[in-house]
């Protein structure tokens, strides 16, 4: 089935760059074509912040999910290769590889498919991590936050990044399917043609290019791309077929979500792609070479953690008054002062125990005091006022109290009273839960598999 | 007439590059604009650094000569906190760059 026959050589077909994201069903009858070894996707990130691992849930939704999954698991079975979802669940808690398990079952069953199903947890225990710490086997990264065991304690959820090591001995063990908790995404990409024995240069290099699936390509909103590792680079073209792969879009993908372009730490090591050239094969196709990866003395997991950050409640309002506007400072001002006195007051609560923070959306909003162009009035101003709290019900508390004076309040010297625009009824929004991560680390494990376990499951 | 690195290049974006860096990415059309803005200065890190209220010493600059494009990394500035992050994604935190005026 693979055109890849022989030591060295590896197809590695990337549907997507995210799982539930959805992408067109022939681009993977495409790649099927072209003779994967392994159909590879990444199904979590935590660019949308810390509450997916915080609260233990997925950003995806599950019908999504179910739908990506169920095409992957007819080509997987069809072209008799693995099938690898790496940070299932977005965050790879353990509830996201359960969830995604729970996915994967139902549609074995439904298709009558006979798969070993491996699930590698990745969620790190509390004990094991102090141990390391007083070990001094957790290090920080830059820029540096402080660690305590108070601070491990402190997160919900904490989840150690596994490399291709963990996936690979899933593999080793027969799995058809491997739903890894946490896993870096290039580990995802990198497991099986690693296993064939390709040369980590190339295979890392490639699984950076193809881990974000179509962005390394001219048209990044079409499906995904394909990626064949030999024992002197890699080449690279996108699933479909109106959508090419060029030098150019092959090179700075690098730059993408990177902060070195050059040089990029994985748990066994360490990709350079300083002397790594991109040339066309043809209108669509990239040839790679020069990569290379340079091993670590010692294996490190980076580990990520979510602590609760206390409780939200929000307000909106729309202004287009001008005289507002042209007074916009001296009328937020005049606001917060207000509020900040008037909500101890009433709901009998100390300064200290509550936020509240106003972003005037047209103004300064996005950029806050990096705002360069504050002078000019702004035309219309969109102001979000945002309570946080220790617990929910003080949170929404305070959003209600602040309803009538965000929906009032006058400018300084200003006779009648003005109203400005709610866009909802409600007009408070809770947003429950918030959180924030509070590690930046890595720990140092005897070998790659100790933060793992592993499970298998029989369809 | 001024030119502003918003005219001159092709293309800048930011983006955050895990939950704890931002990275900022400008591309150019051509060699020489490329050269132009490298040898200007606007970009040393002591720009960069009061543009952005960051600590020039934690300021990161790759030049690319190949993609002509000049690549400045930094640290979040609220690291960790959650709470009062303007923007997640750091998709907009380019834009105090698009204003930096070049020396003729």
């Amino acid at each position: 089935m693979s055109k890849n026959e022989g030591p060295g050589h590896c197809g590695v077909l990337v549907p997507v760059g995210m799982l539930g994201g959805g992408f067109p069903e022939e681009t993977i009858r495409r790649g099927a074509r072209l003779g994967p070894d392994v159909i590879a996707v990444d199904a979590g990130s935590t660019d949308s912040g810390p509450y997916y691992l915080g609260a233990s849930t997925p950003k995806t939704t599950r019908e999504a999910c179910r739908r990506d999954l169920g095409i992957l698991m007819r080509a997987r079975e069809d072209l008799g290769i693995p099938l690898i979802v790496g940070s299932c669940g977005t965050s790879g808690t353990d509830d996201g590889v359960d969830w995604m398990a729970a996915i994967c079952r139902e549609l074995a069953h439904e298709a009558g498919q006979k798969l070993r199903i491996a699930l590698i947890k990745s969620e790190q225990d509390k004990a094991y991590l102090k141990k390391r710490l007083r070990e001094r086997r957790v290090l920080p990264l830059e820029p540096v936050l402080p660690i305590d065991e108070a601070r491990i304690d402190a997160c919900t959820h904490i989840v150690g990044v596994m490399g291709h090591e963990p996936i690979a001995r899933a593999l080793e063990s027969g799995a058809h399917i491997v739903l890894a908790g946490r896993a870096t995404d290039t580990a995802v990409m990198s497991a099986v043609p690693l296993l064939h024995g390709c040369p980590p240069g190339p295979v890392w290099h490639a699984a950076k290019t193809i881990e974000c699936g179509a962005l390394c390509t001219t048209d990044p909103r079409q499906g995904g791309v394909f990626a064949r590792m030999d024992p002197a680079g890699f080449e690279v073209e996108p699933l479909a077929e109106t959508s090419a792969c060029t030098p150019h879009t092959v090179a700075a993908h690098m730059l993408y979500e990177n902060a070195d372009p050059f040089r990029m730490r994985e748990p066994s090591g360490t990709l350079d792609t300083s002397d790594a050239v991109y040339n066309p094969i043809d209108a669509r196709k990239v040839r790679v070479t020069g990569s290379r990866f340079e091993e670590a003395e010692a294996y490190t997991a980076k580990i990520e953690g979510a602590a609760p950050a206390g409780f939200q409640a929000l307000l909106m309002a729309g202004i287009r008054d001008p005289e507002v506007l042209a007074r916009l400072d001296e009328w937020t001002k005049t606001l917060m002062g207000f509020l900040r006195a008037r909500i101890p007051d009433v709901l009998d609560l100390p300064s200290e125990d509550f936020e509240l923070e106003l972003r005037c959306f047209g103004r300064d909003a996005v950029l806050g005091p990096l705002e360069p162009s504050c002078d000019v009035p702004p035309r219309e101003v969109g102001v979000m006022l945002i309570a946080t709290a220790g617990d929910r019900a003080t949170a929404n508390r305070i959003a209600k109290l602040c309803n009538p004076y965000l929906l009032h309040m006058p400018l300084p010297g200003q006779l009648h009273l003005p109203s400005f625009a709610f866009p909802f009824s409600p007009a408070e929004i809770e947003r429950g839960a918030i959180y924030r991560f509070a590690l930046h680390h890595v720990a140092v494990p005897d070998d790659p598999y100790e933060m793992n376990r592993f499970s298998f499951v029989e369809t | 007439m001024t030119t502003t690195l918003g005219e001159l290049a092709d293309l800048i974006r930011a983006k955050n590059a895990g939950p704890f860096w931002i990275t900022l990415d400008l591309f150019f059309r051509t060699q020489e604009d490329y050269e132009r803005v490298l040898r200007s200065g606007v970009l040393d890190a002591h720009h960069i650094g009061s543009l952005f209220r960051v600590g020039p010493e934690s300021v990161r600059t790759f030049a690319l000569p190949t993609l002509r494009t000049i690549k400045i990394s930094f640290p979040r500035q609220e690291v960790g906190r959650g709470i009062t992050d303007r923007d997640m994604h750091a998709g907009q935190q380019h834009v105090p760059l698009l204003a930096v005026e070049l020396p003729d």
